[in-house]
């Protein structure tokens, strides 16, 4: 069975657990960056499924792989998804479920795998993978678990960051070295993760063109962009 | 949207004043369930005696309060404002008493072809409490918790939780301190505020006059202080009358008879004979801003964030764009997710509204600063500033816009749209 686990990638965040919900804290950016994953997985919910603005995700079986501390899966349910949150990380998965508690939502965590959840045979109208190809030890296992994961007439929505030399400047240098938005380390450029590799690895999907995440530093902040150099967002959906 | 477990509302409003409860019927229009706290005792805000104020309401203030409901309560009320004078004057020798003078700004709504709509609307404070007082009613859903006050906040990652003065505990995401000047909330979480107080005593008071307004609204800037007439519906205006504060004393204190001669040399004789409505009132003038508008799991809205001097009727309607905003960004957020307290809310809110207050609150301090000065070279260059500024009708174009509330990127309230999904 394969394993894309990374037992150094999950010992880097197992420590910075508790801190996830610090809006302030080592996870900020990310906070940051969670209304525009979160737009972009309502609008693309509500055109595949059509459901109600106020409740775009009703009804709906959602799986959030990598979910760190739940910082997309807690919205998730709120939008009315019956949300899984799965990370590999057992301090990840603890602190999500803390949290949930504290604010009375009902989402199931669970410390496993996106291979472990398919070879259960589970599968989800919504797969998300918010920030998190980037960081498994092998992409292509990665992104076919997902994929299977994926229900006929469901949607595979993630984000990443794009392995270009803008990506490098901005976001590892930039972002972890420089302004510290990121844990130093978090990120290496080699895993990085281009749009057409996603496509070459998930095959089964028809993906729809990237959307940036652009940063402007004296405007709005994290805006949706036409720039998928750095911080892209993708869809991939399953034919029925 | 209900509200999770654990929490007694999505929103806590401190404070059920005027932008309290209209922040809560916008909340309430965003599928929110909101609790407000409100010290005091309606049948005291209520009453006539409370609050002799009139507010120069901006239209874009106005149509929110119409797509929150108000309108069928406020239209009859609420006298639209035509035409604005702004006069730099010299005692005794107002334009109207003293021969018509050059040295004015006119503002006219023929000038804002673009909008078949007033430049303001004069609305009494008691129609307006009245009317919000029935809109919350009307929504049993909005919990009204009165008389009653806060007297701790403690916050964590998830929410924020109140005490109240009856040992009761209330739990939700957000608090929301909508409790003014001397607001709780705000010395309770820390946020320090700027500021200074004039020396100045703005006098209040309703007056019947025998010739009708035209629904003309005028400012004189005497040299003491700002002077304005502000039509009311009928043969009535509201005058708001900036003094000295051993002067406003004296002028309060004083007979009715001696008062009306007073107010006579100021308001000159064009509406006719002045008779006194009601008591007057006395407001010390202060400019208050805090350093900033939010706080972990906590939102300033109107002057608890920004107490500006009442000049041109901006401090309400500041407050009233915070609700304007804010309700757009928790509806927004909510929308995608988000509980109503999320940092990213929290900030786009600030981004939105920072700005505006303190470039009003500075602008309407730089421009009483200039008019209530007597010193001669000071004289010319605001009256050829004044000219100026007339001369120029583009400039003249977008500060009667601003001060209408209709510049920069307006909340959906405020363009009269209503945040129910």
């Amino acid at each position: 069975m394969a394993e894309t686990r990374d037992p150094a990638e999950i010992a880097k965040f197992s420590a910075l657990a508790t801190e996830w919900w610090d809006p302030n804290g080592p996870f900020a950016a990310l906070h940051r960056v969670n209304p525009l994953r979160l737009s972009y997985l309502r609008d693309v919910a509500l055109t595949r499924f059509g459901g109600v603005a106020r409740s775009p995700l009703a009804g709906l079986n959602v799986a959030d792989l990598g979910c760190g501390g739940g910082l997309a899966s807690a919205p998730m349910a709120r939008m009315g998804g019956a949300v899984t949150g799965i990370d590999a990380s057992r301090e990840a998965i603890g602190a999500a479920r803390a949290h949930a508690a504290s604010t009375g939502l009902d989402i199931r965590f669970e410390e496993t795998t996106a291979e472990a959840l398919r070879d259960r045979g589970e599968s989800f109208d919504v797969v998300v993978a918010f920030e998190i190809v980037e960081h498994v030890s092998d992409v292509g296992v990665f992104l076919s678990a997902a994929s299977d994961l994926v229900r006929p007439g469901g949607v595979f929505v993630l984000s990443t960051i794009n392995r270009t030399p803008k990506a490098r400047a901005l976001a590892i240098v930039g972002a972890e070295r420089i302004l510290k938005w990121a844990p130093d380390g978090a990120h290496e450029y080699d895993k990085l993760v281009r749009p057409d590799e996603i496509r070459m690895h998930a095959p089964a999907l028809s993906w729809d063109d990237p959307v940036g995440i652009a940063y402007e530093p004296l405007g709005r902040g994290w805006t949706l962009s036409h720039d998928t150099d750095v911080n892209y967002l993708m869809a991939g959906h399953k034919p029925r | 949207m209900a509200q999770a477990r654990g929490y007694d509302a999505e929103v806590l409003i401190g404070g059920g004043g005027l932008v309290g409860q209209t922040l809560a019927l916008a909340l309430d229009q965003a599928g929110l369930n909101v609790a407000v706290i409100d010290a005091s005792r309606p049948s005291e805000t209520l009453a006539a005696s409370f609050d002799g104020r009139a507010f120069a309401i901006a239209f874009a203030s106005y149509r929110m309060w119409r797509a929150l409901g108000l309108g069928e309560t406020l239209d009859p009320v609420a006298q639209p404002i035509e035409r604005i004078m702004v006069t730099d004057g010299k005692l005794g020798r107002t334009p109207r008493t003293g021969g018509p003078s050059l040295l004015h700004l006119h503002f006219d709504r023929a000038e804002l072809t673009d909008q078949d709509e007033p430049l303001g609307l004069m609305l009494e404070a008691r129609h307006v409490r009245l009317a919000l007082d029935s809109a919350v009613k009307a929504r049993p859903q909005i919990k009204m918790i009165q008389p009653m006050s806060v007297t701790a906040i403690e916050r964590d990652q998830a929410g924020v939780t109140v005490t109240l003065a009856d040992g009761q505990r209330l739990r939700a995401p957000l608090l929301v301190g909508a409790d003014g000047r001397r607001s709780f909330v705000r010395q309770a979480v820390g946020i320090r505020t700027i500021g200074w107080d004039y020396p100045a005593t703005a006098i209040v008071a309703t007056i019947q006059h025998a010739k009708p307004h035209g629904a003309v609204a005028h400012e004189y800037f005497l040299p003491n202080g700002p002077f304005a007439i502000l039509p009311l519906k009928g043969e009535r205006s509201n005058i708001v009358w900036a003094e000295p504060r051993k002067a406003a004393e004296a002028l309060l204190a004083m007979s009715e008879e001696d008062f009306l001669a007073e107010l006579a040399r100021r308001f000159g004789d064009f509406l006719g004979p002045l008779q006194l409505e009601g008591p007057r009132f006395g407001y010390p003038l202060s400019l208050q801003l805090a350093e900033r508008m939010i706080d972990s799991r906590v939102a300033l809205a109107g002057d608890s964030a920004h107490g500006i001097h009442p000049l041109a009727g901006q401090g309400l309607n500041l407050g009233l764009k915070d609700c304007a905003a804010l309700a757009e960004c928790i509806a927004d957020g909510v929308g995608i997710g988000l509980d109503p307290g999320d940092v990213t809310i929290l900030e786009r809110y600030q981004r939105w509204r920072r700005f505006d207050n303190t470039t009003m609150a500075l602008g309407m301090e730089a421009f009483d600063k200039l008019f209530s000065n007597d010193i001669a070279p000071l004289r010319v260059v605001r009256t050829l500033g004044l000219a100026a500024v007339n001369a120029v009708g583009p400039a003249r174009r977008f500060f009667m816009k601003y001060a209408g509330g209709a510049a920069g990127d307006l909340p959906k309230l405020l363009k009269g749209e209503s945040l129910a999904a």
